[in-house]
């Protein structure tokens, strides 16, 4: 007679034989079944039944208002200088335009700039979550969607049912399982004397590691122009949404990685993955030291046996619509840059990590609830500082390939604004260009310099 | 935690739109749609960081775009009245609403001029020299002399100030600005449909 606990058992047994056989093993092995193509696929058509559903609900109630989804101000098709939009409101005044003189309506291109600005800037947006054209039957991206019709509910009730009690639990078992393999697996090769059978056996730990936890987000990762995969000795780049760009990325090679070394369970991953293979850690108070940090990278590139390092300049996590400013620390070091562009589909779930809102674990609970994760990640040509060529100019070039790649934004606002101040200095370069419309190009006024 | 509001939001419509207070009245006199007092109401909570409802001087100083223009304080000004530390919600939309084309059947002046000429009016209505040079000092920066600034002033005054009494009355700025082609289309916010 079987008892509860051994009908428990048997269950569990059969949970894990199915973990184990159907989802580990092939991605051990870089071996799809098939079962997440078939999940998307199903999930793509559910989403596009939802949203003409959506839409037709709108329709047949025009006093609702409706979701302005690309903003409130009409964008304009090629962005226009400060001179362009100045030269344009003088047109309109009787004065000869040939002197630069000053004229009072210049002054509404600041005000016009200004108010644009309390309304909608470019900025502010890059910082939270990129809003959605059409909902995607998660609660949290329900912003101002009303009540539509029965069957959507049932649909969004039998998504939630889905993604907590089936999709959840299975997640949290691939990401537990994928992490202490890491763990143990990498400090049994560190064991191993230093040899080429080391380095083979680490990277086998890693890759198969990475691919577990992606399986545990139910990642789909479209990989474009892997000629141009990143090679040793090199240094890869790449724009930064979340802290899952590293398993997204690491599915597909080994990389090196770099960062401050923290405490607790990070801390404990962290040290062991050092054993099996050199990555870069720093202390805290290294950090500060720039030169330090510059020549122990540059060392590891110098040495052609170790894996290339992956660095993400731009130094904090950005929405996925766009690419801020990239550091020009990593493009000082020498070396060749492999820039990377990934792009996330935001229909099925939200990668940005919002560090303000939310904390690490209730952001991997958020990604493990959504529906998948699906990526596109392509490999761009090499590069490398060429003849007097400055670092700053080097980044905002490979930051300028990666954004037309990736179809992403190129701003060169710096994501450290997310918690800093703007400098004075960049109010003075706006009146410095004014003034050199209106001083420099008069030809009354003796030309005299600044006192 | 993740999903507790779901039942809410998907219940009655126009939640949102209940929530802004006299939105029927906001939208009658600024002449913004729903859509645009809903995205409006969003921005305004979203600059309100700290959720007291009304925004003060340094929330429009969080916006970074706006840090770098050079009369930004002036610009921020205009959302307080003299006096007044706080702005609330009505006030954000009404200032905004300045800055709205102007609608063929309104009768209405241009108002963007006017909120404009507000920024640089003196207290009796005129425009003086010494704003004009605290105007010009804004967005010049210390990149030209004083002398420099003061003949620009000067210029300037002399061009606009038909009654020649020293200083550009709303008038006179009007005539000034407006001469020639519509700078209500230039000078509006092209909100969308």
């Amino acid at each position: 007679m079987l008892g509860g606990w051994d009908i428990a058992f048997l269950l569990l047994q059969l949970w894990v034989s199915i973990v184990a056989g159907l989802i580990l093993l092939p991605a051990m092995f870089g071996v799809s079944l098939g079962f997440t193509d078939i999940y998307i696929k199903g999930l793509l058509k559910t989403l596009e039944w939802a949203t003409l559903r959506i839409q037709r609900g709108q329709k047949e109630k025009p006093n609702v208002p409706q979701q302005l989804a690309n903003g409130i101000i009409e964008k304009e098709d090629s962005p226009t200088s400060m001179e362009e939009e100045i030269g344009e409101l003088r047109r309109s005044h009787p004065k000869n335009l040939a002197e630069g003189n000053f004229t009072l309506c210049d002054a509404f291109y600041f005000c016009k700039k200004g108010i644009e600005n309390i309304v909608e800037d470019q900025v502010t947006q890059r910082f939270s979550s990129e809003e959605l054209a059409s909902w995607n039957l998660l609660t949290r991206t329900n912003n101002n969607f009303r009540y539509i019709s029965v069957r959507l509910t049932i649909i969004w009730g039998l998504g939630v049912f889905i993604r907590y009690c089936v999709l959840l639990p299975l997640r949290i078992t691939l990401a537990v399982i994928g992490l202490s393999w890491l763990v143990t697996g990498t400090t049994l090769v560190g064991l191993l004397p230093g040899c080429r059978m080391k380095n083979w056996l680490s990277d086998l730990v890693h890759i198969t590691c990475y691919r577990i936890c992606a399986r545990g987000l139910s990642a789909t990762i479209h990989y474009h122009n892997k000629e141009n995969r990143p090679k040793k000795g090199g240094i890869c780049v790449a724009n930064h949404t979340s802290p899952i760009d590293i398993v997204i990325l690491a599915n597909d090679g080994c990389y090196a990685m770099v960062g401050q070394i923290h405490g607790g369970l990070m801390g404990v991953i962290q040290r062991s993955m050092v054993r099996s293979c050199p990555h870069v850690w720093f202390e805290r108070s290294e950090m500060k030291d720039r030169h330090a940090v510059a020549k122990r990278l540059q060392d590891h590139i110098a040495d052609k046996t170790k894996l290339p390092i992956l660095i993400f300049p731009e130094g904090t996590c950005i929405n996925n619509t766009s690419v801020m400013m990239f550091k020009k620390g990593s493009f000082e070091i020498g070396g060749t840059i492999y820039p990377v562009a990934i792009k996330y589909d935001p229909r099925f779930g939200d990668a940005f990590w919002n560090s303000a809102k939310y904390n690490m674990v209730s952001y991997i609970l958020r990604m493990m609830t959504s529906w998948a994760i699906v990526c596109n990640v392509w490999y761009l040509p090499p590069m490398t500082l060429q003849d007097g060529e400055d670092a700053v100019h080097f980044a905002n070039r490979v930051k300028s390939a990666i954004a037309n790649q990736g179809g992403l934004v190129d701003l060169s606002w710096d994501g450290g604004l997310k918690r800093e101040k703007v400098k004075e200095s960049f109010k003075e370069e706006q009146q410095k260009m004014y003034s050199s419309m209106i001083v420099g190009l008069d030809c009354h006024e003796t030309s005299v310099g600044p006192a | 935690m993740f999903e507790s509001c779901g039942c809410k939001t998907m219940g009655s419509t126009n939640s949102t739109l209940l929530k802004i207070p006299n939105a029927e009245e906001l939208m009658q006199e600024t002449g913004f749609s729903a859509s645009h007092i809903v995205r409006l109401y969003d921005r305004f909570t979203s600059l309100d960081k700290e959720g007291r409802g009304y925004l003060c001087p340094q929330d429009f100083g969080a916006i970074k775009e706006l840090a770098i223009n050079p009369i930004r304080d002036r610009i921020i000004g205009a959302f307080f009245s003299p006096g007044k530390e706080t702005a609330d919600f009505q006030t954000f939309v009404r200032i905004l609403a300045h800055f709205r084309p102007v609608d063929k059947d309104r009768t209405k002046e241009p108002e963007p001029i006017n909120s404009r000429s507000n920024k640089l009016r003196y207290k009796d209505g005129n425009i003086s020299r010494e704003e004009l040079l605290k105007v010009l000092r804004d967005m010049l920066g210390m990149q030209v002399t004083e002398e420099q600034l003061e003949s620009i002033a000067d210029r300037t005054i002399q061009e606009a100030d038909l009654d020649r009494d020293g200083a550009i009355s709303f008038e006179e700025f009007r005539k000034v600005s407006l001469e020639k082609v519509n700078i209500d289309h230039k000078m509006s916010i092209r909100f969308l449909r």
